[in-house]
């Protein structure tokens, strides 16, 4: 974000600066709506299992580590703040505090992955993936195997969105480093950090749904 | 709608107060988790993690100060959401 970058042109469609900003953010915008249902599809099919089978339920999340859950879900609002905080210093022009800010970003991001890795690892180690080699003693085998069903889809198709906000993001900072950006133009940045809240929210839903069901219920 | 979208600087204070915030409302799930309250452990978990979203959603995300466009889209999809849940559990609620 040099002083002598040449000011991005506006898009010859749009009116003005700011008219091309809110249509981008309007377009991220309208996305999110359409991942908010891709997810609530497994959101529902969660809502109905957990409600037909509370025990079980109950039962299978004795199996769920609270502490690595907890833990991630502290790394992923923590690249939260450092996203919001890269695209302020982008809205003010600060390229080479922008660039810090996205690669701890993305370092929270692998970090996340990392643990959830361990986990899926001490959950195929445990028999817990569902399939043919799931173990479970009990009434309500099959149930739990369920509830280990979801848990995989749901963190997994999580964690692929997660991969997926890793690649923006270094595309981001790769443009950047090349004085991409000004304070008159910071648009991609923005909404980039659309996209990575956004996947921290759909964490912020599963922790509770996931890892603390109350064994009382 | 609150100054100019594009142009709104946020204060760090803010930024840092929000994700104390979240810090807060994360040890409180786990707490409220380890005490038995029966079918309320679920609601307050669900309430405390709307909390959360509302958070990132109104600060880190800038739609409080957002134009009216982007408060209809970001509502938009949590109303489909919520007629996807009201449609499914009418079918298994009156089974």
């Amino acid at each position: 974000m040099s002083d002598h970058a040449h000011p991005t042109p506006v898009a010859h469609q749009f009116d003005d600066r700011e008219q091309q900003t809110e249509v981008g953010r309007l377009g991220m915008w309208l996305f999110l709506a359409t991942e908010i249902l891709f997810f609530g599809g497994l959101f529902t099919a969660y809502l109905v299992m957990r409600w037909k089978w509370p025990e079980a339920f109950a039962v299978a999340n004795s199996k769920m580590d609270v502490t690595l859950g907890a833990i991630n879900t502290a790394v992923l609002l923590t690249s939260s703040l450092t996203m919001a905080l890269g695209v302020r210093a982008a809205q003010l022009g600060r390229g080479k505090g922008s660039f810090a800010l996205i690669i701890a970003t993305m370092v929270f991001g692998l970090a996340f992955l990392g643990i959830k890795a361990v986990e899926y690892a001490r959950k195929f180690q445990e028999g817990l993936f569902p399939g043919p080699g799931f173990v479970f003693e009990g009434a309500t085998g099959r149930q739990v195997e369920t509830f280990f069903s979801l848990y995989f889809m749901m963190t997994g198709l999580h964690a692929l969105h997660m991969v997926v906000g890793i690649g923006i993001l270094t595309v981001i900072a790769a443009m950047i480093r090349r004085g991409r950006f000004s304070p008159d133009y910071y648009a991609p940045v923005e909404i980039s950090g659309l996209y990575w809240h956004f996947v921290d929210i759909i964490w912020i839903f599963l922790f509770p749904l996931l890892y603390l069901i109350h064994p009382h219920l | 709608m609150q100054g100019l979208p594009s142009e709104h600087i946020v204060p760090l204070k803010v930024y840092f107060t929000v994700a104390s915030a979240l810090f807060v409302l994360l040890a409180l799930t786990v707490g409220v988790s380890l005490i038995d309250l029966g079918p309320f452990n679920i609601v307050v978990a669900l309430v405390i993690a709307v909390a959360k979203m509302l958070l990132v959603v109104l600060f880190f995300m800038h739609v409080r100060w957002s134009s009216r466009l982007v408060w209809l889209f970001a509502s938009g999809g949590i109303l489909w959401l919520a007629i996807l849940f009201a449609l499914t559990m009418s079918d298994f609620l009156t089974r």
